[in-house]
């Protein structure tokens, strides 16, 4: 009985050992949280955040330096998947960063642009096609819409411009609120299962 | 006689199907417009082959597929291009696409003939999926998959080809007419596919409600010889669902997630038999479809319409009145959706046109908000034939947890509607479902997005790095070729251009732009911006992002 207790003790230490090196290890090689924050953000790269880029954000939440409320592009389904990965509580967005709006893209008046290239080193997705002295135009599938080409451009020749909805982007609205809800206290979250 | 097998739940409902099978069909007036958009099929949209003051004729191809999941269009009727534009079209949202509209001229010219087949069988599969496929045929029964694609099983064994007579919907009546007025050139049709297929067995599922077109249709067997099954199911909504129909005529349940082809089954529709059989054996491209009307109609009836004929037109034609519309459901009153406008034409998929007025005089299920809180009676899931927990699917819905509810497998809802109908609290429930269906697909979309952006922005650093190291490396070279090099001619040349070098980047770093050697076109440009510019700060707000 004794014995038993004993082996079965140094066995979950050694298990515990094993795991506290596998934990360190994994740290070191890849530093797997990051990539998995990465993949939650919405890879805008508008540096709202207050960093350069989406993967340095994540960096900083990997290591405990930054809040998970601090992306608005993101808005809330970010911070609750972050939550969720993070075991933490959500909260609201950060109001210093900004707010959470609907997705635009840049748009470039043509007629206006003199071909400086300023947004193109702005763009930190490439998504301008141009050259030096050329009309500068926007790949609109592959524009973020992170503005960061908006205040670099000395003719202010870039709009924001709300992405344009097609059949393919359409969504079906959520069904209202039923009418039982809207008369008492206005909540719609549905009842916890067990209720009634 | 063939065993037969029950799916799992489904409910009886009241047919509605006298009055629009009364009167024999016959071909809707000539709308003096036609609307027809270039996406009328699941795939990318047909690329116009027409441009606007074009003369066309009937049958005339006007526009063709860019890809193989995609299906050409053609001129339903002669007469004048008039626009290539958007249009609305009929979809739940009531937006516009890209859609090519012909003044009719009247006289209904067809194209000549291009092709004589006179015997389908001589033709390889390949050489008959041709033809339905540049005959823009795409599946009638209203999901609009390019019909040539569905009849080709890439090398799997196909058992059994079923034929999808069942029309379960209350009101929708176009499959039974057809039946009863086409049903030997319904076989043919069949009969083709079957050759394009190489399916061993041919099975025409009918709802045992249609007597007169099941009795047509064994007459049409009869008098071919052809190996074929008709077999009558029991009229429990939703028989004619391809999943369900499958299921009792085969007792095979399609595996979630999966097609029918994954189990030897192939299914199409009785109107989709009829276009190929036009096709193949008439040269006549899909024009034309079997519409019912129904409703809040003097008339309620079959027509023969003309592809791209707008609805209001329908309306009229049989009697009903345009200015008294409440509602009009395109589709059946269970799986319809409501149109935001009556100029929305009838698309290949359009099957029934539901009118009602409002008077209210149609006894339709009404989706309006009624809903009492959830009772928990399990009434949903008793009715559900895809074997769904809607309640759950429901709360998750609500909850906008859209992982859990892909866990109780929401991508296999038809959207039949059962558990809405029998739901006591009439909770909208399908409408739950497809917004978080569209919900999950907007996900995944914006997913792609993101990580094709990341890929961008780490190949952007990438680039920027490889950049700097060049830049670096330049630089190295030239430093080493002065302090190392030659004769005193050549440092002296490399130190002038060096020094040209730096006042030309001086020069730049303080005043960043890109305005040396211009032609007087550009400079005429820069001029032209420059004035813009000064009108537009002069005129627009202080506030703009500096
Ligand atoms: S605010 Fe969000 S989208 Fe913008 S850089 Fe930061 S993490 Fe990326
Ligand atoms: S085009 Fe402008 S807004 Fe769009 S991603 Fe590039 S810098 Fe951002
Ligand atoms: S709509 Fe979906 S969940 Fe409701 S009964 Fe039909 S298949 Fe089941
Ligand atoms: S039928 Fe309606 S009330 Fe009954 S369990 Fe389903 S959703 Fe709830």
């Amino acid at each position: 009985m004794l014995s038993a207790l004993l082996a079965l003790g140094v066995l979950g230490i050694l298990f515990g050992l094993l795991l506290g090196y596998a934990a360190v290890r994994y740290k070191v090689e890849g530093d797997p949280l990051v990539e998995k924050i990465d993949a939650i953000l919405p890879q805008t790269q508008c540096g709202q955040c207050g960093y350069p880029g989406c993967r340095p954000y994540a960096t900083a939440i990997a290591n405990d330096e930054a809040d998970i409320n601090r992306c608005p592009p993101g808005g809330e389904t970010v911070i609750v998947s972050l939550a969720d990965l993070l075991g933490r509580d959500p909260k609201p967005l950060d109001e210093e960063c900004g707010e959470e709006k609907p997705k635009m893209v840049a748009y470039i008046h043509e007629e206006i642009c003199i071909g400086c290239t300023l947004c193109i080193q702005a763009c930190p997705v490439d998504s301008i096609l141009g050259a030096a002295k050329q009309m500068h135009t926007i790949i609109e599938s592959e524009c973020t819409g992170c503005e960061l080409c908006v205040a670099p451009c000395p003719v202010d020749c870039i709009d924001m411009v709300p992405v344009r909805q097609s059949l393919d982007t359409w969504k079906w609205p959520a069904p209202p609120p039923p009418p039982y809800e809207q008369a008492a206290d206005g909540s719609s979250n549905p009842q916890p299962a067990g209720a009634h | 006689m063939r065993r037969l097998f029950q799916f799992k739940g489904g409910v009886v409902l009241k047919e509605h199907k006298k009055d629009a099978t009364a009167l024999p069909v016959q071909p809707a007036r000539l709308p003096p417009r036609l609307i027809l958009p270039l996406k009328q099929h699941i795939g990318n949209p047909a690329e116009p082959v027409v441009a606007e003051g074009d003369k066309v004729l009937k049958g005339q191809l006007i526009a063709r597929a860019g890809d193989a999941i995609c299906a050409p269009l053609h001129a339903s009727s002669s007469g004048t291009v008039i626009a290539i534009t958007d249009q609305p079209v009929p979809h739940a949202s009531g937006m516009s696409a890209p859609c090519i509209v012909i003044d009719t001229d009247g006289e209904e010219r067809w194209r000549p003939r291009e092709h004589h087949v006179d015997n389908f069988a001589e033709l390889s599969a390949q050489e008959l999926r041709g033809i339905i496929h540049d005959a823009g045929i795409v599946g009638l029964g209203g999901a609009g998959f390019p019909a040539a694609v569905k009849l080709d099983p890439g090398g799997r064994p196909v058992d059994t080809l079923i034929l999808n007579g069942a029309e379960c919907e209350p009101y929708i009546t176009c499959d039974e007419m057809l039946l009863r007025e086409h049903a030997l050139e319904v076989l043919n049709g069949l009969l083709m596919m079957r050759h394009a297929l190489h399916a061993k067995r041919c099975v025409i599922g009918i709802e045992n409600n249609k007597p007169k077109a099941f009795r047509a249709l064994c007459e049409a067997v009869r008098h071919s010889d052809a190996d074929v099954e008709v077999v009558e199911v029991p009229t429990i909504y939703p028989a004619g669902s391809e999943k369900q129909l499958i299921q009792v005529l085969t007792g095979k349940e399609v595996p979630s997630g999966g097609l029918p082809l994954d189990i030897g089954i192939v299914c199409h529709n009785v109107g989709t038999a009829y276009a190929v059989y036009r096709a193949v054996e008439l040269d006549q491209p899909l024009i034309s479809r079997y519409v019912t009307i129904a409703g809040s109609v003097a008339h309620a009836r079959n027509l023969e319409v003309l592809i791209g004929t707008p609805l209001g037109d329908l309306i009229e034609e049989c009697g009903g009145n345009r200015d008294t519309l409440h509602r009009l459901i395109v589709g059946g009153p269970m799986m319809g959706t409501a149109m935001h406008s009556d100029v929305v034409p009838v698309v290949k998929g359009t099957n029934c046109v539901l009118v009602e007025s409002t008077s209210h005089d149609v006894p339709l299920p009404s989706r309006d908000a009624y809903a009492m809180p959830c009772i928990r009676c399990g009434n949903c899931a008793d009715a559900c034939p895809a074997n769904l927990l809607p309640q759950q699917m429901y709360w998750y819905a609500r909850a906008r947890d859209f992982d859990k509810i892909q866990d109780y497998n929401l991508f296999d809802c038809i959207e039949c509607g059962c558990c809405d109908y029998v739901c006591p609290s009439q909770i909208p429930l399908v409408g739950y479902y497809r917004y978080a269906k569209s919900e999950i697909w907007n996900q995944e979309a914006e997913k792609r997005q993101a990580d094709l952006a990341r890929e961008r922005h780490q190949f952007r650093d990438f680039r920027l790095e490889r950049e700097k190291k060049e830049r670096a490396e330049r630089h190295k070279k030239k430093r080493s070729a002065v302090t190392q090099g030659g004769s005193d001619d050549k440092k002296a040349a490399i130190q002038a251009a060096m020094e040209r070098v730096r006042a030309k980047k001086s020069e730049q770093d303080s005043t960043p732009k890109n305005t040396d050697n211009l032609t007087p076109a550009q400079q005429k440009a820069i001029n032209d911006a420059d004035q813009r510019r000064e009108e537009k700060t002069a005129t627009s707000p202080p506030d703009r992002p500096q």
